[in-house]
């Protein structure tokens, strides 16, 4: 398998990145001077850990070190290929859907309905790309990447959003761009997979009306030697309802920056993590859920099982602005270690400026029980089978919690591909 | 059918079990009875495979098989089944899911043909209705808000499904109520045969009477300090245990 070219005079990391883009700008579509300022602060930024020196306080548990080395190339996308994905059930990838390949939609093997299509769309963003690594790497480098726009009062029914990576060394920057109408309604069901070394650096953009909602289930099972470095930012307006689900098992470093800002009264969002990792792989969810507006409530449930040399982050702040009275905002950790190489740093972090609100957080961090394993080794269950069951009923209530049966289908056979690699 | 000798166990260095001789021949159920804290329960775990407790001495040999070399799912595949004193609950874990699972482990470790989800819920349904389970409890987590009752009524359902060869009932008569009390001594009478042995830890006589024991054995201080017949159970009911254990010092 290919891999990243391996800098050799050629500069690595940030740098290769910036080099690219003053290769390639004249290409890359819409609005330029945006893209010049993404690059003007990535420059600024650089990439946490690829450089000498301290790295930022949100990136004290994760380095981006192992990029340092590497100069991924503009991807030359091959279209048309039908939609796979090993270990899993294809009548799960019928029906309405827009697939990626490495980064350019590919419209042979997409099923795009009317509301959904794709473009660079540069311009607006919720982003901010003066404090953000991710967000300035992906606004500097996008080619393309999905449109969703739902009227109001419209049932958009389930979509599937694949990104599939075909060529090792490449990266691909996707930018994509979702408004669900007022009222309106959609389940968007989010696959990142492929092959090889690659780099998936995407940004999702999300605008919820007033009373829309939107689940999201976010499946993240990249090649084991990829990078995959995800922001999404979604603002939610009165009444508005997100319910987010990532289940990240894959890549060799991972980082999901996921970012929700309940701006209207009465918005209630969701964002469940679980991420299965095993070898040394290293997986990261920083979460900043920002209260702006009164009576809203937030829900967080972040799972980590984590085995070999395992490295598990999860940071997570959640923010009450004084406006936001009767905030009701949870959150709770619980982290599995399955040997004692793995690892896990959790951070919550709660900024509270209103005074009448109800917020709670909490965390675990355990083994298996050794009463329940014996019990069921007692009952004829082998060993392999009966951790495999453990650790699949401390994921329960995560995944039962999956309110698309599509969804929860493809979670479930992304669980079971775990335990299958990884028997004991 | 189990033939233990010299059996001695310890957990963190100390010392539970302290040389227990005990062999229960085919087709036969003993009961152990004695004080609290004497090693009932560990010799029961000891037995299943329970790997906390430390052997340190004494062999037992099941059916003709070295056990103590045994992993536990091998022992249970085996025919060994132990009813806990203390059934373990498994939240996140669907009864009628683990039930399978162990139906299944232990048949495909039998050379036998796995059961569909079909065929092994007609045979669960049948199971519970003849133990007066309510069926929710096929669909609940294992033992999860269970009454203590229940958790017991459960094992008795997980032996009853797993057909063991020698079955160890560890206190499954406490708690149960006088009805419940009947229907898990007609559970083990089912399977009485000449391929059948249990050995049952009890505190009472009432579970006796439905269960008639062909041996009764002291267990106290980590020995077998006395064996008898069915009777010995009702004398110990009347004396206590002050007479055993001081003959025996
Ligand atoms: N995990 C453990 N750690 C320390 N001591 C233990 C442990 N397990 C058992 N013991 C001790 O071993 C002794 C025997 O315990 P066991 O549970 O076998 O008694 P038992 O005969 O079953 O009592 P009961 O009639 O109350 O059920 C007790 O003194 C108990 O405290
Ligand atoms: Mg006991």
């Amino acid at each position: 398998m290919a891999t990243a070219m391996r800098a050799g005079g050629v500069p690595g990391g940030v740098d290769a990145f910036l080099a690219r883009f003053a290769a390639d700008a004249a290409a890359l579509p819409g609005d330029g001077a945006a893209r010049r300022d993404a690059a003007a602060a990535l420059t600024r930024l650089g990439l946490p850990g690829t450089t000498a020196g301290r790295r930022p306080e949100a990136w004290h548990f994760t380095s981006l070190r192992p990029l340092a080395g590497l100069n991924f190339v503009a991807p030359v996308p091959v279209l048309g290929a039908p939609l796979t994905i090993p270990g899993f059930d294809p009548a799960g990838f019928t029906g309405p859907r827009l697939v990626f390949t490495d980064g350019v939609f590919d419209a042979a093997a997409s099923a795009a309905p009317g509301f959904a299509t794709n473009g660079a769309g540069a311009g607006d963003t919720l982003a901010d790309l003066r404090a953000n690594s991710l967000d300035a790497l992906n606004a500097m480098l996008c080619r393309d990447g999905a449109a969703i726009d739902i009227a109001a009062g419209i049932d958009g029914g389930t979509l599937l959003l694949v990104h599939r990576a075909q060529s090792p060394g490449s990266s691909a920057h996707p930018r994509h761009r979702i408004r669900i109408g007022s009222q309106a309604r959609l389940s968007l069901i989010e696959i990142a997979c492929g092959a090889g070394e690659t780099l998936h650096n995407p940004m999702s953009e999300i605008l919820l009306e007033e009373g829309a909602e939107l689940h999201h289930v976010r499946l993240q099972l990249e090649d084991r030697s990829a990078f995959h470095l995800a922001s999404l930012h979604a603002r939610l307006a009165a009444g508005a309802i997100y319910r987010g689900f990532t289940l990240a098992l894959g890549a060799r470093l991972a980082r999901t920056e996921l970012n929700l800002h309940l701006v209207g009264p009465g918005a209630q969002a969701e964002a469940h993590a679980v991420q299965l990792l095993s070898d040394r792989q290293h997986g990261d969810i920083t979460s900043c859920i920002a209260h702006d507006a009164p009576g809203c409530a937030s829900r967080q449930q972040v799972k980590n099982v984590l085995t070999d040399q395992a490295h598990g982050v999860f940071q997570g702040q959640i923010q009450v602005a004084q406006a936001a009275q009767k905030t009701d905002g949870y959150q709770m950790h619980q982290a599995l270690l399955l040997s004692d190489g793995a690892a896990v740093d959790c951070k919550p972090q709660l900024q509270i400026f209103a005074d009448d609100v109800k917020c709670s957080h909490g965390a675990t961090v355990g083994a298996l029980d050794g009463d329940q394993l014996f019990y069921l080794q007692s009952r004829g269950v082998p060993r392999p089978a009966a951790r495999a069951m453990l650790v699949r009923a401390f994921l329960d209530d995560a995944l039962t919690a999956i309110a698309d049966p599509r969804a929860l289908s493809l979670a479930e056979q992304a669980v079971g591909g775990f335990f299958e690699r990884h028997p004991a | 059918m189990l033939d233990i000798k010299a059996l001695a166990a310890s957990i963190d260095g100390k010392p539970i079990l302290r040389g227990i001789d005990l062999s229960v021949p085919p087709g036969q159920i003993h009961a152990i009875m004695g004080p609290n804290g004497s090693g009932k329960s560990t010799l029961g775990y000891v037995l299943a495979g329970r790997e906390e407790y430390e052997v340190t001495g004494g062999s037992v040999t099941f059916a003709g098989a070295d056990l103590l070399a045994m992993e536990p799912e091998a022992r249970a595949a085996a025919g060994l089944f132990l009813a806990f004193q203390a059934p373990v609950e498994l939240p996140g874990v669907g009864n009628a899911n683990f039930l399978r699972t162990a139906l299944n482990a232990v048949r495909r470790a039998r050379g036998e043909a796995e059961l569909d989800a079909v065929q092994f819920l007609k045979l669960a349904r049948a199971e519970a209705k003849r133990l007066a389970m309510p069926e929710d409890m096929l669909k609940r987590n294992v033992n999860v808000g269970f009454s203590g009752g229940e958790k017991k009524r459960n094992e008795v359902l997980q032996m009853a499904l797993l057909r063991p060869r020698m079955a160890i009932l560890d206190e499954t008569d406490s708690g149960l109520d006088i009805d419940a009390l009947k229907i898990v001594a007609d559970g083990v009478n089912a399977l009485r045969g000449p391929e059948f042995s249990a050995l049952v830890i009890t505190h009472h006589q009432r579970l006796l009477d439905h269960l008639v024991p062909d041996r009764v054995h002291v267990l106290a201080q980590g020995r077998i300090l006395q064996s008898g017949g069915a009777e010995l159970a009702r004398e110990l009911e009347a004396s206590g245990y002050a007479g055993v254990v001081a003959a025996a010092a």
